[in-house]
């Protein structure tokens, strides 16, 4: 396999690596990091690809699975540091400039979800694939992944609903 | 499109009953303009999907070809016929002769041939004898002197 061929088969979905590496992980420079990785993988291991099924959906668990693991060695890497014996009144200032912005209290409140979920709405809502891939993709069955959906959602509405009509996060 | 079926399309939604279609329609209908007032709440959250759809990766991919692989191994493949050469290349038939008398008369003809260089060689240092000569031809200098002497002692 060529380069331009492997690039032919990869550049449609590289956004969408992107995206959700940066879903979970949250820093840019960390999800562009996790893409060059995965894509290198599939890369070093292009004679495979052809052995593939669905090479997108691969790509996509390879992503969920590498970043869960990027996220677990980072906890066991840095000590964290708890916030709550004081209480540090310019972060919640800025934190409130920035939830004015009602778009950005969308990401604060998927930040905030469970994995699981966050991958579901990901894949679902903003990458819109079919159940049966989002299943395949997590190895889930499909009613799982519509209870986490429906989940996710409800969380996402009732919070919005609150910050909208109260002003509270 | 009516207000009564998107509220119904917003229902399935939060059971995760709709299909990608109707969930396409939600979103065109939440980012346009006209949003009834008490679905307001749900504008933010389908402009973020449809916004975040946009995000791309714009970093390059440094996809290397296995080139690289091999010249490494070519250098370790140099090493190795080099050992291999050291290894094997021991000083094996250097000529050795079991019979003495072969052996001596070997001997005395490499000995001859020595012998032979050495004189080629030692006929070209005779050209030094004419540096001799050189010299006995200056000693007709002293005659001049025996001259000069004879004229001064005359001047005493």
């Amino acid at each position: 396999m060529t380069q331009s061929e492997f690039l032919n088969i990869v550049m449609p979905f590289k956004d969408k690596v992107f995206r959700l590496a940066k879903r979970l992980l949250i820093s840019t420079e960390e999800a562009e990091d996790a893409t060059q990785e995965i894509i290198l993988k599939l890369w070093n291991n292009k004679e495979k690809i052809a052995e593939y099924k669905n090479v997108e959906a691969f790509s996509m668990t390879m992503t969920k699975n590498f970043c869960f693991d990027k996220l677990k060695s980072k906890q066991s890497q840095n000590l964290k540091i708890v916030h709550s014996n004081y209480e540090d009144k310019q972060t919640a200032l800025q934190k409130q400039i920035e939830l004015n912005d009602s778009v950005n209290w969308v990401a604060k409140i998927i930040e905030d979800l469970p994995e699981q979920q966050k991958l579901i709405i990901q894949l679902r809502d903003i990458e819109e694939y079919d159940y049966d891939e989002i299943a395949e993709m997590l190895s889930m069955n499909q009613t799982a992944v519509r209870v986490n959906l429906s989940r996710a959602r409800k969380t996402i509405r009732e919070k919005l609903t609150n910050t909208h009509n109260y002003g509270i996060k | 499109m009516v207000l009564n079926d998107i509220e119904k399309l917003l229902n399935k939604y939060e059971k995760g009953e709709t299909s990608l279609k109707e969930e396409q329609v939600l979103k065109t209908y939440f980012t346009s303009d006209t949003v009834a007032p008490h679905l307001e709440m749900y504008k933010p959250m389908f402009t973020y999907f449809l916004v975040n759809q946009q995000e791309q990766f714009t970093k390059d991919i440094p996809l290397k070809t296995k080139r690289i692989f091999i010249y490494k191994w070519i250098s370790v493949a140099a090493v190795v016929v080099l050992m291999l050469g050291i290894f094997f290349n021991k000083p094996g038939d250097v000529g050795t002769i079991d019979d003495p008398e072969v052996a001596f008369n070997e001997i005395s003809k490499s000995l001859a041939m020595i012998s032979n260089q050495m004189n080629k060689g030692t006929s070209t240092v005779g050209y030094l004898n004419e540096v001799n000569k050189g010299t006995s031809t200056l000693g007709y200098l002293s005659e001049i002197e025996n001259t000069t002497s004879i004229i001064f002692k005359t001047n005493r």
